[in-house]
């Protein structure tokens, strides 16, 4: 069926509405034949019962009228015992009035005959011209016509035969008659008539059935008398045809025949092989079977004519039919190809193919306009997409201005102080977004002080950077060598005019880089770390100097921690991007990993030192997403005047 | 061919032409044929199939014979015609055969051509008939002498009183119950009434040679001085004869045409599918049961039973002795 779905709508519509209308003319058809030959056959059934029966009558009339006679002259012979001429007048009487009788004889038993002769008979036969006494030289008491009714004790018709000239085909009606003995009734002879079977065969063949219809009758013992074929009559019975033609079926008609039954069957002539409907029906009189054979293919002309006729008529609405729907079907998806190709240019992108409206507004016509009012909003979206984008590209463009910026006000030259052999200070940032809310900045206040700050304001992006450029303005405006001096001012700056409430935490260390010593002050920022080298290194946590963020709350006193540096010792200060970082799973860096981490780094260079921490973080995270910006600032104290190699 | 001649040369090569085309023939007949008749017991059926065939065919003729058939039938008995010398060969029963030797009339068997008798009787199931004691006190259909014979021994081995009625040539009396059982021959009348309506599972059969009572039936036979003056035209006769059967088993089509043909000449009533049945009942009953016994002998046992049977039923006083009835003709 694959190749079905290709094909187009016409050719589908078509198919199947001419599919169905296949179906329907068969059906009618198939039906109306069905039906007509039904009826028809009924007709045929009542019409051939009526005609063999007619013609059953008429035979079977002749034969009761021939019967008459030798049983009235059986009656004479039994009540009035005629002498021999009286006999003869009688039967010559007999066979005067009855021209269609060949024959009559009276044939008596051998013990009843007259004294000398055994056997005793007389028969006259009826010439054109005269009647002629015949006498009967043979011995007839193994003849049929005399011995069954003489052992049957009653009247029967004989089987035919062929009479002394040859030709005339020859049936005699034997009643037997009996005299009475010391009260015992005894056989004494028969009275027969013969009878020319020409009469009765004429009356047969007069039946015509149309061109290749006949009847024909069987005797008793199923053998034509009267037949079409010459050559079956007589020699031949209907169960000869039957084993000759390997035809069981024809025998079993002919065992119902014979039966006296009577019937209407279905018939193959193994002959010419013609199909015929065949009613048979006995005579009653001598239980012969007469069948008359109706040709199938000539009654049924007019049905095969009708037919035909019926079928051609189909046959031409059937294209007919096909011509409408392929025009229809062409003309109804003509927009529909059209729709189909503008859709086909629109899916290549031109958005300015002209979409053909229909005139009139069926679903195709609605579908069009449809179509067309789809294209107008996509062309608008298009439209609003490109200048969104374009405004998008200038907000990022604007972003990454902002960012580099910010990124500028970092000091971002390492080492920074080439000339200073007592630190050596490593500082990096990784925001989170392209602005970043993490500050971090060093510089010399004098020639022995090293001020360092690392802080967090609240919130990302721009307001952020900007909260955090300020921060880191204030802290270089308002520094001097007390870190909690400076803090404080830089805390009242900001907490002064703050309307978007945003804060600050902030790390702010002053390394006195001759001494080593440290004073520091914290506003709410992660403690920073101070590693002291070993195996492994000893870390550990600066002490807190309780403040707060800067900006939450004017005139708030910071105070400030002092501690030595010995040389080899290093600061790792740093955001909460660094402990604070997710992995898929929601766990966090740690304050703990990150300890661990910074154990290991005793020797290593100021830069190596945050590649490692941020290896860990990036084995840590593996792949899930930066949320805060990532800052570290390392200084490692080498001592007055000595720089570590 | 005749353009450049003159018209006395055409009629010379006419004459030329004529007396070649007739000197062909004249030298076939080199020695004559011996004119002699034969005589089957009945009409032209396919119970003489053979010898039909083999005048047909010319088989006849190639034995040097010049066979004219005369058709047999009820009113021409063939055993009359061969004491009347108005056949030479004639076809008829074992025990027709020894009747006539016992009525002093010089007959010798030179061939026996049926080996099994086909003489039985039938009966309808539905009367009641299913075993031989049921045909006690039924009427019982039975030919004239010699079909009568097999009969009477049959019943008196059974102890069975029937009532006979004499049968005639047809089957109507059995046909319309007139009688319970009748006599029939396989090969003909059983066959007639299978075809008049009968089924073989409606009947019952005794076949006499199935009870102790095989009578072969049909032989060829000479008079005594025929055998005695002429006997290569006798073993000519009955070679020819038996090769004529065996042509006939072995094309039964052509068997059948030939038969059909002469039946028809004789007007006798009949069909095809009858004689076909008939033939093919002939091979049942011509060809030895035992293949390494050859066609057309006579068997002593058979001569001695049928001879026994004649004898007890008193239609003959004296049987002859074999080897004077049966002079074998056939073979070399």
């Amino acid at each position: 069926m694959g190749w079905l779905r290709c094909r187009g709508i016409a050719f589908k519509l078509s198919l199947l509405v001419l599919s169905g209308v296949t179906l329907v003319i068969t059906l009618i058809l198939g039906f109306n034949y069905h039906l007509s030959r039904r009826l028809m056959t009924e007709k045929i059934e009542e019409n051939a019962f009526n005609l063999a029966r007619a013609t059953a009558n008429r035979l079977n009339t002749l034969l009761k009228a021939a019967e008459k006679i030798p049983a009235g002259v059986a009656q004479t012979i039994n009540e009035l015992r005629p002498n021999r001429q009286e006999l003869n007048n009688l039967l010559k009487n007999r066979l005067a009035g009855n021209p269609e009788l060949f024959g009559i004889a009276v044939a008596f038993a051998p013990e009843t005959g007259a004294p000398g002769t055994n056997l005793n008979s007389c028969y006259y036969i009826n010439r054109s011209d005269r009647i002629e006494k015949s006498p009967i030289t043979y011995d007839y008491r193994t003849h049929d016509w005399y011995q069954i009714p003489q052992v049957l004790g009653r009247a029967v018709w004989s089987e035919p035969y062929y009479g002394k000239s040859g030709h005339a085909i020859m049936t005699t009606y034997s009643v037997p008659f009996f005299r009475h003995e010391n009260g015992q009734r005894k056989f004494a002879g028969t009275v027969s008539v013969d009878l020319s079977l020409n009469w009765l065969r004429n009356v047969v063949s007069s039946l015509k059935i149309g061109k290749t219809g006949y009847a024909f009758l069987i005797t008793r013992n199923g053998t034509f008398v009267t037949h079409p074929n010459f050559n079956l009559i007589m020699n031949e019975t209907i169960f000869s045809i039957a084993e000759a033609g390997k035809d069981p079926g024809i025998r079993e008609i002919g065992r119902r025949m014979i039966a006296g039954e009577k019937g209407f069957t279905a018939f193959t002539s193994l002959v010419n092989r013609h199909r015929y409907w065949m009613v048979y029906t006995p005579l009653p009189a001598n239980g012969w079977s007469l069948g008359v054979l109706f040709p199938q293919n000539e009654l049924m002309a007019g049905i095969h004519s009708l037919t035909k006729i019926m079928f051609i008529l189909g046959l031409g609405g059937f294209f007919l039919i096909m011509l409408v729907i392929l025009l229809t079907a062409g003309q109804i998806t003509k927009p529909l190809r059209a729709l189909a190709r503008s859709a086909d240019q629109i899916a290549t992108g031109n958005l300015e193919t002209d979409i053909t409206i229909p005139g009139n507004r069926d679903e195709v016509g609605r579908l069009a306009l449809s179509f067309a009012g789809m294209q107008q909003s996509l062309k608008e979206y298009i439209k609003n997409l490109t200048e969104t984008t374009a405004a998008k590209e200038r907000i990022e463009s604007e972003l990454n201005i902002a960012h580099e910026i910010q990124m500028g006000i970092l000091p971002k030259i390492f080492p920074p102080f080439p000339s200073r052999t007592e630190f050596d200070l490593f500082a990096t940032i990784t925001p989170a977004r392209e602005v970043g809310g993490d500050l971090y900045d060093f510089f010399m206040i004098d020639d022995q002080h090293l001020c360092f700050t690392v802080g967090d304001v609240s919130g990302k992006g721009v307001p952020a950077a900007l909260f955090m450029a300020i921060t880191q303005t204030l802290v270089k405006t308002r520094i001097s060598l007390s870190s909690a001096a400076t803090l404080g001012q830089v805390n009242n700056d900001l907490a002064h005019d703050n309307p978007s409430l945003m804060f600050v935490t902030l790390f702010l260390g002053i390394l006195n880089i001759v001494t080593g010593e440290l004073e520091y002050c914290n506003a709410g920022h992660n403690p920073p770390y101070r590693t002291t080298p070993g195996h492994p290194s000893r870390v550990q946590p600066l002490a807190s100097t309780e403040g707060m963020a800067l900006g939450v709350t004017e005139d708030f006193n910071f105070s400030s921690r002092r501690l030595k540096l010995n040389p080899g010792e290093t600061l790792f200060i740093f955001s909460d991007g660094v402990t604070e970082a997710m992995n898929n799973e929601g766990e966090l860096f740690s304050e703990e990993r990150l300890e661990n981490t910074l154990a290991g780094t005793g020797g290593k260079e100021v830069g190596k030192i945050t590649e490692l921490v941020a290896g860990e973080l990036e084995a840590f995270t593996a792949g899930a997403p930066q949320t805060d910006d990532i800052t570290m600032l390392v200084i490692r104290y080498l001592g007055g005047g000595k720089k570590s190699t | 061919m005749f353009t450049d001649h003159s018209p006395l040369e055409k009629i010379f090569c006419c004459c030329l032409l004529a007396m070649m085309l007739v000197s062909g023939p004249v030298k076939a007949t080199a020695s004559p044929l011996q004119k002699v008749t034969f005589i089957p017991q009945w009409v032209p059926q396919a119970q003489f199939a053979g010898y039909y065939v083999a005048l047909e065919t010319g088989i006849y003729r190639k034995y040097g014979l010049e066979v004219t058939i005369i058709d047999g039938g009820p009113h021409r008995s063939s055993a009359d015609y061969l004491k009347a010398k108005k056949a030479d060969f004639a076809s008829f029963w074992l025990t027709t055969g020894l009747e006539l030797c016992d009525r002093g009339i010089p007959v010798v068997n030179l061939a026996q051509i049926v080996q099994r008798g086909a003489l039985m009787l039938v009966a309808k199931k539905q009367s009641g008939i299913v075993k031989p004691e049921d045909l006690a006190g039924r009427k019982v259909g039975l030919w004239g002498p010699p079909f009568d014979v097999q009969p009477k021994l049959f019943f008196k081995q059974y102890g069975l009183t029937v009532k006979p009625v004499r049968q005639s040539y047809s089957i109507n009396l059995f046909l319309r119950d007139g009688v319970a059982a009748a006599s029939a021959m396989w090969y003909n009348e059983y066959h007639s009434i299978i075809n008049a309506g009968i089924d073989p599972d409606e009947l019952t059969t005794f076949f006499f040679s199935d009870h102790g009572l095989n009578y072969p039936e049909d032989g060829i036979y000479v008079r005594r001085e025929t055998w005695r003056q002429k006997p290569k035209l006798c073993r000519a006769f009955v070679n020819a004869s038996l090769q004529g059967w065996r042509r006939a088993f072995a094309e039964p089509k052509l068997a059948l045409d030939i038969t059909m043909r002469n039946l028809k000449k004789a007007r006798v009533i009949s069909n095809r599918v009858h004689q076909e049945w008939m033939l093919n009942r002939m091979h049942d009953i011509i060809l030895p049961a035992d293949s390494r016994k050859k066609m057309g002998r006579l068997n002593k046992e058979d001569f001695q039973r049928v001879a026994a049977g004649l004898l007890k039923q008193k239609i003959i006083q004296k049987a002859p002795p074999f080897q004077d009835f049966y002079q074998q003709a056939a073979g070399e």
